[in-house]
């Protein structure tokens, strides 16, 4: 980790302090959420519970390394970026998630009943 | 520093390891999916080496938009095998003899080691053009956007022409006067056309960012248009009308108009300051920004194009409910 600059004074220095301790925990608990959802993605069996595991990954352990840096930004508008990148990412997996369902469930009915149509 | 060190010998060694896996898979679709891994990490690679615009535009071309060519000539290949009536996996190819193994083995080991050593050799501390070239891209934060800012334009302008040939080849290949290709969509879905009103304007959006990010910070032309072509390809996928609002002379036009900007501008320039895509000062912004924006929209539609294109133009794929055909023409 690169060296800070601290600035001088008593309550700044703790500021910062608080705020590096808040990174380390909110990338940990991201972290946490990431190697599960992995965990889940390689070892559950079907396509709908992988992808139960792979949202919570998505969705919450991004969510909370972007918190962990927020702490780190440097200014308003890097920390509204980074929860713009959040959001977006929420609205695609969400959307993406839903989309690999639907065709999962299509062609699982498909394959129970070939010449239904 | 040993953090660093660590970081990079883990970096080196997985993309090792995926490149090994992905050339020994004979599953092509296994192969399309580490390929895309393979990229990501090369991405990160990148940014290791302090390039985050080639990062980035590994991210988006060796990861994204190659990944989404690669899967959607499977489905076709495997498509096309079954109307063949092939069932099964693709035949094996045949096994070399050990003593060919080994020789190519041989010769990969050695021109590797012939560039490893090259590099060893290299003197540490060259004056050479270091300083002109520092002096040029001072006020530039990122090195390598620096140089690709400065130094770098003929390189663009030959890749623009090598889509655009790209493009051609592709209609030449499939005997086509236009991009037409039949819908491949699923039925009208409200959560799909939900999220590509929300998220085509968007990445437009983004696309513009990064283009006028690019002027000093990692960014630009490439970067912009892949995620155009990532628009053009969501509407054409999810059947959106807009992708049919332009005439099909209206998409040549959209290939055609980055490379045509280059060669603009190249004989402007020669014209007025003899020496080609020596921008004078007075212009020099205004040139480059035009140039760029028309570059960022021609690799847009080049990369629409090139996945359009390669689809079937008569709708030969069964949909689901039987629906009306249409064959939206670019």
């Amino acid at each position: 980790m690169q060296p800070v600059a601290y600035a001088s004074g008593f309550p700044i220095l703790l500021f910062e302090t608080a705020a590096h301790a808040a990174t380390l925990l909110f990338a940990s608990a991201g972290l946490f959420f990431f190697i599960a959802g992995t965990v889940g993605l390689l070892r559950f069996p079907n396509t709908l519970v992988r992808l139960h595991a792979i949202t919570k990954a998505d969705n919450l352990g991004l969510g909370l390394i972007v918190l962990a840096l927020l702490f780190q930004s440097e200014s308003l508008w890097g920390g509204g970026k980074l929860l713009l990148i959040w959001l977006v990412a929420l609205l695609v997996s969400s959307n993406a998630c839903f989309l690999i369902g639907r065709w999962t469930l299509r062609h699982r009915q498909q394959e129970e009943a070939p010449h239904d149509r | 520093m040993t953090a660093d060190l660590v970081l990079d010998l883990l970096l080196v060694v997985s993309l090792l390891l995926l490149a090994w896996l992905l050339l020994r898979s004979e599953d092509f679709l296994r192969t399309a999916v580490l390929f895309i891994a393979f990229g990501l990490f090369m991405a990160i690679a990148w940014v290791r080496l302090l390039a985050p615009d080639i990062a980035l535009a590994e991210a988006a071309i060796g990861a994204g938009i190659t990944g989404v060519l690669l899967m959607d000539a499977i489905r076709h290949m495997e498509w096309e095998r079954q109307q063949r009536g092939e069932d099964g996996p693709e035949h094996p190819p045949p096994k070399r003899p050990l003593a060919v193994r080994g020789g190519i083995l041989a010769a990969a080991l050695a021109a590797g080691g012939l560039l490893v050593a090259g590099v060893w050799q290299l003197p540490g501390q060259r004056p050479g053009l270091a300083g002109a070239v520092s002096d040029r891209t001072e006020e530039l934060e990122h090195p390598v956007t620096a140089v690709l800012v400065v130094f770098r334009s003929i390189d663009t302008w030959l890749e623009l022409g090598i889509l655009m040939l790209a493009v051609i080849g592709l209609l030449a290949a499939r005997g086509r006067q236009t991009l037409e290709a039949a819908s491949l969509a699923p039925p009208r879905d409200p959560v799909l056309e939900g999220v590509v009103r929300v998220l085509a304007p968007l990445a437009i959006l983004v696309a513009g960012y990064l283009l006028w990010l690019g002027t000093w910070a990692p960014g630009g032309a490439f970067q912009s248009g892949v995620i155009l072509g990532a628009v053009g390809m969501l509407l054409w996928l999810s059947d959106h009308r807009s992708i049919e609002a332009l005439p099909v002379w209206g998409w040549k036009l959209l290939i055609v108009v980055g490379f045509a900007t280059f060669t603009a501008a190249a004989a402007i320039t020669l014209l007025l300051s003899g020496a080609m895509l020596e921008y004078p000062p007075d212009w020099m912004l205004a040139m480059i920004k035009s140039i760029e924006l028309a570059a960022a929209i021609s690799i847009g539609a080049c990369f629409t194009a090139l996945f359009v294109g390669q689809h079937p133009a008569q709708q030969r794929l069964q949909t689901d409910d039987g629906k009306q055909e249409r064959h939206p023409r670019l």
